[in-house]
Parts: C-alpha cells; structure tokens; sequence
C-alpha cells in the first residue's frame, strides 16, 4: 500500500495549471484555514512545486509528511503546526 | 529573523524601480511567496515602479532597453508556440502599435501558461500584509500625489526604506 493512501487528509487544495508563486501561496492560504494537527493534501502540476513546498516548510514551520508524484501531479501532505 | 527583534519573523525589503509588465512580476512574486511563507514584507517603489501603485494598472512590454527579448506566440501547435521570436528592436520600437501587440502576445502567454495577472498578483500581496510604499521624492519629481495609488499603498522615503532594510533578511533592488 502506498504511504499517501494511509494518510487522511482534513481538505483537499488543487493547485493543477498554476504556476509560482500561486500553489505557495494559495497553500498559506489554506493552511491558514486548519486548526494545529490537521493534513492538507496539496495537488500541483508546477515542476517548481516540490522545493518550493519543502522550503516553505521549512520556513513556516509546517510538516511536510510526504511529497510524491502521481503521472504528471505533485501530490504533497502538509500538517499544520 | 530580523536582527534587532530576534522573535521577530525573516523580513524581505524590495526596491522595485521598473514599470514595465515584464519588470512588474518579480516584485509581486518574490512578496508574495515571502508573504505566503510568513515573512514580513516590504516594497518600496521608485521611478518607473511607481505606476505599479496605479489603482489601473497599464503596465506594458518595451522592446526598448530589452536587446535579448524572445517573444511567444499564444496561439497555433505547440511547436509554433515554443519558438523564440528575436526581436530585432531597434526596427520593432519604431512600428507603431507594437509595443500594445508584443505586451498583449505576453500577457496571453502567460494567461495560457497558468501564471497570474500582474493585478492579481499585487491582491496577493495586499491579503498578505505585504507594504507597498511609494517613494515621496519620485512622486514629487514625475507628480504623482497619494490619491493616485491605491488606498493601501503607504509613503516613504529613503529613511524609511534603510531603516526597514536594516533590519530585512532580504534585500533586493529590482
């Protein structure tokens, strides 16, 4: 069984055509939503997408508890701090 | 982290001094990410950058001073659409209407491509606590009062924006 399909996510964000900076952004804006604890799932098709979310992580403080490919997708877990 | 408040969040000073449409979007995504990741953020506009303030913007593509400017055509096969037109400029700045055809060629590119408005942009900014500050002596020099800009938009000077960048993670002059 994949990883992703054990983690439930508590909203799902599709960021699919977009380009920088609007899947960090519309993802701070979702993540803003959650409580602490909560999952996004976040689905992007920008091949930036990947370091951009680590480094926003990072820099936020938010979980990334996966990153993963699917097709031409970027699929991410974030959990809220 | 800024340096005199160690509990303070990283901060981002930008100079933005470029009105032009291709010019417009790095201040708008590099404030808008740094506002998406928690920074702090603070742009300062002068010279040409100021009409970024404009309430309308109308900002558009010179071939003048832009020597290496490819252009792409919106529209036809993918393969047509992937050429890089060279634009010869000292010809093209002398066609009249050009400069409205190559700044509506880019915005349709970048429309299809799934990047966002320069106007879109900037509303980023603005719902992420961005400062967007006007720089009062090239207000003063090219007559643009504060009425002009948008109601968001603070004023400054240079005081203000060293000041503010003493104490930035990040600062860029664009």
């Amino acid at each position: 069984m994949e990883a992703f399909e054990v983690i439930k996510e508590d909203r799902l964000l599709d960021c699919t055509g977009m380009l920088c900076p609007m899947p960090i952004v519309n993802t701070a804006k979702a993540m803003k939503e959650l409580q602490s604890g909560q999952i996004l799932k976040m689905i992007s098709t920008d091949a930036g997408s990947p370091p951009d979310i680590e480094a926003w992580s990072r820099q936020t403080g938010n979980e990334l508890l996966l990153s993963t490919t699917e097709g031409n997708k970027f699929i991410f877990f974030l959990r809220k701090v | 982290m800024s340096k005199s408040n160690p509990g303070a969040p990283k901060r981002l000073a930008l100079i933005s001094s470029k009105g032009t449409l291709d010019w417009a979007y790095p201040p708008f995504i590099l404030a808008s990410a740094a506002g998406a990741m928690g920074w702090e953020v603070g742009v300062f506009f002068t010279f040409y950058g100021l009409t970024l303030l404009k309430p309308k913007l109308t900002a558009a593509v010179s071939p003048l001073g832009n020597p290496a400017m490819p252009m792409k055509m919106p529209f036809g096969p993918e393969a047509f659409q992937n050429i890089n037109w060279a634009m010869p400029n000292l010809l093209m700045a002398n066609v009249p209407g050009f400069e409205g055809l190559a700044t509506s060629l880019m915005k349709q590119t970048f429309k299809n491509k799934g990047v966002a408005s320069v106007e879109e942009l900037r509303q980023m900014c603005l719902d992420l606590d961005v400062r967007l500050i006007g720089c009062q002596m090239t207000m003063d020099v090219f007559g643009f009062k504060k009425e002009d800009f948008i109601p968001e938009a603070e004023i400054g000077g240079a005081a203000t924006f060293l000041e503010y960048a003493a104490d930035a993670d990040v600062q860029l002059f664009i």
